[in-house]
């Protein structure tokens, strides 16, 4: 057993200012084995991935690959010592040829010896099954291809330990397929791989071992024919399943017989594949589901701020169009972003002008809103959500995070929205602040608007919820309300029924 | 199996594409030119003027090549230009030696390569800044070195400049019986040479496939082991060298210096590299291409003069023209190609 192990990182330790990301971690990887590494946002694995990387130097703890120390200086040192990487995003050049992207960077010499590296990238290509041609442009290949001619680049440099970091995001099923049998192959020839993904389905149809991290640090390491799937969703998310049920039933809450406001058949986006949705006046419901399993896609596509691909969309039971978030907004939809400090606030403007951005936008550039007008709404919002700034014309980035987001749900307030979508409002933010912004999702919901409501938190989501749309690998799976909103119920739905 | 026994063709790289695409409508528009307008056409010396006119121009067009596959841009080139030549026809008119004007003028392109190349690569400075910036300063130094223009008048040097090249079979016979051969000037020897030794670099030669790695994919090319910040200083450095030997190509052609000299040149070269199939994102670029860019403007602008529109702004509206015409049809048969990929 111990002969068989390939890689050892024992007792990591990594702080970022304020943060003990990784708290005495250990992982263990063995020759010729796939082992999935496994947590949610925030739990530390792709820290460690970059410990073992060096993108990040480690501040405690000891690395040994063969039972050999090693000190991991920068990501060539990590290749040079047999340990490789394949990203999400493609690090290859597609203007330059199959064989080139294998050999470029790494040749010796200052002659390119394209006769040789083709017929060795060929025979690499062969000997692994990759069905490409070592003169075609990387560009022309399929994304499951490029990414396995980055493995062919690995697999060429020796590597002994390959790192996927989540491959399958952009594949297909078939190219997930003609992936999973090549990391069998390379299995089988006894080099070890690290599999980070979020889809737990192909964790379970690849996937020799299971580490999960949660927090910073190790929850265990368990065979996965041994680990059911709801209990790897309760290691992750860190709730015993025990423990879920003694919680107890969540009181019922009342379902408002209204008319429906907002209503989607097959509604599909360029990231989200097609679903049906629907939304009463007054309604209060979610999306729950692991991160990346399309719960944000699908409310980007409702608020059309990717680009949407089919479906049929009635507001109020009238045929609309809704292609990109301006006619969104026309409808009386609201959207606050996921990612506030992207797609939300602009740092450098005030208070102020954050606040009356969505209103100005609907009004059209020709209605400009006086400034004193700008001023009321300002200081009515400020004090209606208690909003903690030195004055209205503060700059946004000064503020702390649960103020920013209150700045941002002030912005689409003032414009009245029928129907509000929050993605993540309370990420990152105080209890205080989110039990504020709780507290006034219901109220809301009380004056009569529609809200969807998203958050990695299912009981902040129970508490507000009264309908919970479970979503796992990009498909609707479930839909909860009534008795079978309660964490247990929702943990099952998540990892797939059967538990 | 077939790819390890069988040789299959492969279809045309982005590179190799709009590279023959210019190739052909130079073609097309070279013969129309010969049976719709005649006269000068018809002579190969036409084609010789149009190099002999232009080797400045195409080796400084090489240059901006390298740099734009890297995916930067060099604006100083025409600047440089200038002030090699005047730098040059003032030393040599104080008593200088031809060898060492030489190694002034290499000098100098090599001196604003290497100090824009620092800035842009490892200071990170926008190159499209830091080149305008070299732009100005070499156009200030010229204007500083002499406001009035100056014409050589050194020996040695007046006989490099006369010396031409004549190729009797290639030439033509006059109406009294003369047989006129064709001249081309030393110049088109130095920028032929410069092409070639450009597309062995680019083909053949690890820095030059870095160059397509770099503007392909900047953060891929760091991951894929290329040290990105001195491919980037090397692309920079060779576009000022070749700025040098275009200045000296230039005073071998006009004979003296001028401080409006190769004004709009760099303009002209982005002009060229781009009709030859060079993206400006980078990546994608060819210099066989950028030879053939410099003479299909060179004969827009021919064509526009011999069909009697000589004013001058009608060359500037052509090539305006020209270049946009060009440019959408990359971004429409770029697109039309990786639509047809994706499915």
């Amino acid at each position: 057993m111990q002969e068989n192990v390939l890689l050892q990182m024992s007792h990591i330790e990594k702080r970022f200012p304020g943060v003990l990301a990784l708290n005495n971690v250990d992982f263990t990887l063995r020759k010729g084995e796939i082992h999935a590494l496994m947590g949610e946002n925030g739990a530390g694995k792709s820290t460690l991935i970059k410990v073992l990387t060096g993108v990040y130097q480690m501040d405690g703890g000891e690395i040994t690959v063969e039972g050999e120390p090693i000190v991991i200086k920068s990501p060539q040192d990590a290749q040079n010592k047999g340990i490789s990487t394949v990203y999400q995003e493609i690090t290859l050049c597609p203007n330059l040829t199959v064989a080139e992207n294998m050999f470029i960077g790494r040749e010796k010499g200052e002659w390119v010896r394209h006769k040789e590296y083709e017929k060795r990238a060929d025979e690499i290509l062969t000997q692994l099954g990759i069905p490409a041609r070592s003169t075609q442009q990387l560009g022309n290949c399929s994304l499951a291809v490029q990414q396995m001619v980055a493995i062919a680049r690995a697999v060429d440099m020796k590597c002994k330990v390959l790192i996927l970091d989540e491959p399958t995001s952009s594949l297909d099923d078939k190219e997930v397929n003609m992936l999973f049998s090549l990391m069998r192959d390379l299995k089988g020839q006894g080099v070890g791989i690290i599999f980070v993904t979020h889809f737990l389905e192909q964790v379970y149809e690849v996937s020799d071992r299971i580490t999960v991290l949660r927090n910073g640090e190790l929850v265990g390491e368990y065979l996965t024919e041994e680990l059911p799937q709801v209990e790897l969703v309760s290691k992750m998310i860190g709730k015993e399943l025990e423990e879920l049920s003694s919680l107890g039933e969540t009181e019922e809450k009342n379902i408002v017989p209204s008319e429906v406001f907002y209503e989607a058949e097959g509604l599909s986006s360029s990231e989200a594949l097609p679903f049906d949705f629907s939304i009463r006046k007054g309604e209060v419901n979610g999306f729950t589901g692991l991160l990346g399993s399309g719960r944000s896609e699908s409310v980007r596509a409702i608020f059309g701020a990717d680009k949407v691909n089919g479906g049929t969309v009635k507001i109020k039971g009238q045929p609309v169009k809704i292609n990109k978030p301006v006619d969104a907004m026309k409808h009386g939809i609201g959207y606050l972003a996921e990612d506030r400090k992207r797609d939300g606030i602009i740092a450098e403007l005030s208070v102020r002008e954050n606040i009356i951005l969505a209103l100005q936008v609907m009004n059209g550039m020709f209605k400009p809103i006086s400034r004193s007008e700008q001023e009321a709404f300002a200081d009515e919002y400020i004090k209606v959500l208690n909003i903690k700034t030195a004055g209205r014309e503060t700059p946004v980035g000064s503020l702390s995070g649960g103020n920013q987001q209150k700045v941002i749900l002030a912005r689409w307030l003032l414009t009245h929205p029928d129907y509000l979508i929050l993605d993540e409002p309370t990420r990152g933010i105080d209890v205080g602040t989110k039990l504020e912004i709780q507290k006034l999702v219901l109220k809301l919901a009380e004056e009569g608007v529609s809200v969807t409501f998203i958050s990695s938190e299912v009981e902040e989501m129970l508490r507000t919820c009264s309908r919970l749309i479970v979503m796992r690998d990009r498909h609707i799976v479930g839909e909860l309300k009534g008795k079978d909103l309660n964490q247990t119920q929702v943990m099952k739905t998540i990892a797939g029924g059967e538990a | 199996m077939k790819n390890l026994f069988g040789k299959r063709k492969e279809p045309l790289t982005n590179t190799q594409l709009l590279m023959t695409i210019t190739i052909g409508i130079f073609v097309v528009m070279y013969i129309l030119a010969m049976t719709l307008l005649g006269g000068g056409f018809l002579h190969t010396q036409q084609i010789f003027d149009m190099l002999n006119d232009n080797a400045s121009l195409i080796i400084v067009s090489c240059g901006l090549t390298i740099v734009m596959i890297g995916g930067g841009i060099d604006i100083s080139v025409g600047a440089v230009t200038s002030l090699v030549v005047m730098s040059c026809v003032l030393y040599l008119n104080n008593g200088g030696n031809v060898f060492v004007s030489i190694l002034l003028a290499l000098g100098i392109g090599l001196g604003f390569g290497l100090v824009q190349g620092f800035l842009v690569s490892y200071l990170e400075i926008q190159p499209f800044i830091v080149t305008l910036a070299g732009m100005f300063f070499a156009r200030g130094m010229t204007t500083i070195l002499s406001v009035n223009p100056q014409k050589v008048d050194h020996a040695a040097f007046s006989k490099l400049r006369d010396a031409k090249i004549e190729i009797s079979w290639l030439g033509y016979t006059a109406k009294n019986g003369n047989v006129v051969p064709a001249r081309i000037e030393l110049g088109v020897v130095v920028a032929l040479a410069c092409i070639v030794l450009v597309f062995i670099l680019l083909k053949y030669l690890r820095l030059g496939r870095n160059f397509y790695a770099m503007g392909g994919n900047q953060t891929s090319a760091l991951m894929l082991g290329i040290n990105v910040k001195r491919t980037r200083f090397m692309s920079y450095i060779l576009s000022g060298l070749l700025s040098g030997i275009s200045g000296f190509v230039f005073m071998m052609h006009t004979g003296a210096g001028n401080a409006t000299n190769a004004a709009g040149m760099e303009m002209n070269a982005i002009a060229s590299s781009i009709i030859g199939g060079t993206l400006l994102t980078g990546g994608v670029g060819n210099v066989i291409g950028t030879l053939f860019g410099t003479l299909t403007l060179t004969t827009i602008k021919k064509i526009v003069v011999s069909s009697g529109l000589n004013d001058p702004w009608w060359q500037s509206i052509t090539t305006g023209g020209m270049l946009c015409f060009f440019i959408l049809l990359q971004s429409v048969v770029l697109s039309r190609r990786s639509k047809g990929k994706k499915s």
